[in-house]
C-alpha cells in the first residue's frame, strides 16, 4: 500500500502541477498583492518609518513573504473545493488508489506553487535593493522555516477546501491571515504600539517568525525567536493536520 | 439467478439525519446485463450508487459487488467497478488524452498512452484528444467521462444519470456507448429519471419510490402490470426531437 501511495501521489501531483503551469495567472494573482504592498511600503510609507535598520526593504521582506504564503494557500483551498464539486474527487475515491494520496497531492502542489511565488517576490525585492550577506546555512534555515510555515497554512487551507459550500467560502478564510502581519513586527517595530495591541503583536506567531527570518538573513543572533517561531509553525501544522484528516475521513466514509 | 448476479443488494437502509432515503432496498443484477434504476428526483438513486461504489456507508442491509462486500471489502470492490457520477468527472484543464492517461496510471496499468489512444478512437474523440476538455461540448465530455470509466475494463460500471443535461444528439451518443459496453459483457447499473432511456437500454428495470423498490422486471413484465393495451389508430406525427435531429443531422452532413 505504501508503494501505491507514493505512485498515486506522484501521478496526482503531476496532474495538479499541470494546473499551475497551465494557468500561471494563479501565481501572478498570488504575488501581485504582496509586491504592491512592498512597493507601497518601501517607496511611500517607508521613509517615515523608523525601524533602526538602514534599508526598509530588508526590514520589510519577511512580512511580505508571509503575506505571499497566506494569499497563495487560498488557491489550495480553491483547487480542492473545485475537485470536490466537480465529481472528480468521487471518481478518485471510487478507484483502487491510496485514498490519502488525493489530499497529499494537493498539499505538495500548494508547497511548489508557494515556493515559486516566494522566489518571484524575492527577485522583485532584490530589484528594489534587498541585500543579504548571509551564508548558505542561514538561507537554508530561512527556506526551512518558510516551508514549514507553508505546510502549516496549507493543512489549514485543506479544511475549508473540503467543507466549503461556495467558492467564496473556500478562499475567504485567508483574508485574516493576510492581515495578521500588520499586527506584528513585520512593518513597524512593536515598541510604538499601545499596550494591548503591543501585547497581541508580540505574542502572535507572525512576530516571532518575522523576527527569526530577519535575524537569519541579516546575520544577527536569532535568540529565542527561532524556537518560538518553530514551535508556532509545528504547532499549527500538527493541529491543522489532525483537523484536516478528521474532516477528510468524515468526507470519505 | 443469485449465482449469476454480480450486484446483490439486500435490505439497504440509509438516512440523512432525520430523512429516511432508503427504507430497505433489494435487487440483483445479472452479469453482463443493463439494469436501470428508475425514480424521480430525490428518490435515492444516487444514494444507492454511492453505497455500491463505496463512497457512502449504509445504515443497515448488505450490498455486494462482484462477490465482494462493499462495507468490509471496499478495496476489492473498487478494483471491480467504475463510477460515472451525475456530473462529468473530468479534469477541465487537462486534455482528453491526459485525462485517460491519468486514470490508467492510477489503476497501475501498463502502457497508459496506448490505452488512452484506443479509448479515444472507440469514443470518436481522437481529433479532440489533444485539446483541453474545457473546450468540449456536453456530449463529448460525457463520452470522455464514460471512456475514463472503461480504463482497465472493470466488470461493473455505475452510470448515475448519464444523460441529464445533454442535448438529443449527446443522449444518442451515450446510449450507443452504453449498448456497446453491455455487448462486450460489462455489467451496467444505470440510474435515470427518463422513462424512455430505461425503455431503450435496460434488460431489467426497477422503480425506486419512497425508499423501496416497488417494481422490478423486464420491460415486457412491467407493461403487463399496466391496464391492457388499447388499440387506437393515431396519425404518427414527427416529434420535435425527430424534427430537430433531421434538421441538425442534415446541416451537419452538409458542412462536412
Amino acid at each position: 500500500m505504501t508503494k501505491n501511495f507514493l505512485v498515486d501521489t506522484a501521478v496526482l501531483l503531476g496532474r495538479s502541477l499541470s494546473h499551475i503551469t497551465r494557468s500561471l495567472d494563479t501565481i501572478l494573482t498570488t504575488v501581485i498583492t504582496p509586491i504592491a504592498m512592498m512597493l507601497m511600503f518601501v517607496y511611500v510609507f517607508g521613509g517615515a518609518i523608523q525601524t533602526g535598520s538602514d534599508s526598509y526593504v530588508n526590514y520589510l521582506l519577511p512580512g511580505i513573504l508571509l503575506i505571499t504564503v497566506a494569499s497563495g494557500i487560498s488557491y489550495t483551498a480553491f483547487r480542492l473545493f473545485l475537485d470536490m464539486k466537480s465529481g472528480i474527487f468521487e471518481r478518485f475515491q471510487s478507484m483502487p488508489i491510496a485514498r490519502s494520496s488525493v489530499l497529499w497531492a494537493h498539499v505538495l502542489t500548494s508547497l511548489v506553487a508557494n515556493l515559486i511565488s516566494l522566489v518571484v517576490v524575492v527577485l522583485v525585492a532584490l530589484l528594489m535593493g534587498f541585500r543579504s550577506g548571509a551564508g548558505v546555512s542561514a538561507w537554508l534555515a530561512v527556506v526551512g522555516i518558510l516551508i514549514l510555515f507553508t505546510l502549516a497554512l496549507t493543512w489549514l487551507a485543506v479544511i475549508p477546501g473540503l467543507t466549503a459550500k461556495s467558492v467564496d467560502g473556500a478562499s475567504a478564510f485567508s483574508y485574516p491571515l493576510i492581515f495578521l502581519p500588520f499586527l506584528s513586527s513585520a512593518f513597524v517595530p512593536t515598541d510604538t504600539m499601545p499596550g494591548p495591541v503591543r501585547a497581541f503583536a508580540e505574542n502572535q506567531p507572525v512576530t516571532s517568525i518575522v523576527n527569526a527570518l530577519r535575524a537569519l538573513y541579516t546575520e544577527q543572533p536569532v535568540g529565542t525567536d527561532i524556537w518560538i517561531a518553530l514551535a508556532w509553525c509545528v504547532g499549527i501544522l500538527v493541529v491543522a493536520y489532525v483537523f484536516a484528516t478528521i474532516t477528510y475521513r468524515r468526507k470519505i466514509s | 439467478m443469485t449465482t449469476q448476479s454480480v450486484i446483490h443488494v439486500q435490505g439497504l437502509e440509509k438516512s440523512y439525519k432525520t430523512l429516511k432515503v432508503l427504507r430497505g432496498v433489494d435487487f440483483d443484477v445479472a452479469r453482463g446485463s443493463i439494469f436501470a434504476l428508475l425514480g424521480s428526483n430525490g428518490a435515492g438513486k444516487t444514494t444507492v450508487v454511492k453505497i455500491l461504489s463505496t463512497l457512502l456507508k449504509a445504515d443497515a442491509g448488505t450490498a455486494g459487488v462482484n462477490g465482494f462486500d462493499v462495507a468490509t471489502q471496499a478495496a476489492n470492490v473498487r478494483e471491480s467497478i467504475s463510477l460515472t457520477g451525475q456530473f462529468a468527472a473530468v479534469d477541465e484543464i487537462l486534455s482528453g488524452w491526459e485525462n485517460l492517461v491519468l486514470v490508467a496510471r492510477l489503476r497501475h496499468l501498463k502502457g497508459p498512452g496506448k490505452i488512452a489512444d484506443d479509448l479515444l478512437a472507440r469514443f470518436s474523440l481522437t481529433e479532440a484528444g489533444a485539446r483541453r476538455v474545457s473546450t468540449y461540448s456536453g456530449g463529448m465530455r460525457r463520452r470522455l467521462d464514460i471512456a475514463m470509466s472503461l480504463v482497465g475494463n472493470p466488470p461493473v460500471i455505475f452510470l448515475d444519470e448519464p444523460t441529464t443535461g445533454l442535448d438529443p444528439e449527446g443522449r444518442l451518443e451515450v446510449w450507443q456507448a452504453v449498448r456497446e459496453l453491455a455487448g462486450k459483457g460489462t455489467t451496467v447499473l444505470l440510474t435515470t429519471q427518463y422513462l424512455d432511456e430505461a425503455e431503450q437500454l435496460a434488460d431489467r428495470i426497477a422503480i425506486l419510490h419512497e425508499g423501496r423498490i416497488i417494481v422490478n422486471g423486464t420491460l415486457a413484465e412491467l407493461k403487463q402490470m399496466l391496464p391492457p393495451a388499447k388499440l387506437e389508430y393515431v396519425e404518427k406525427q414527427p416529434t420535435l426531437e425527430d424534427v430537430f435531429l433531421a434538421l441538425v443531422g442534415a446541416a451537419g452532413k452538409e458542412q462536412r
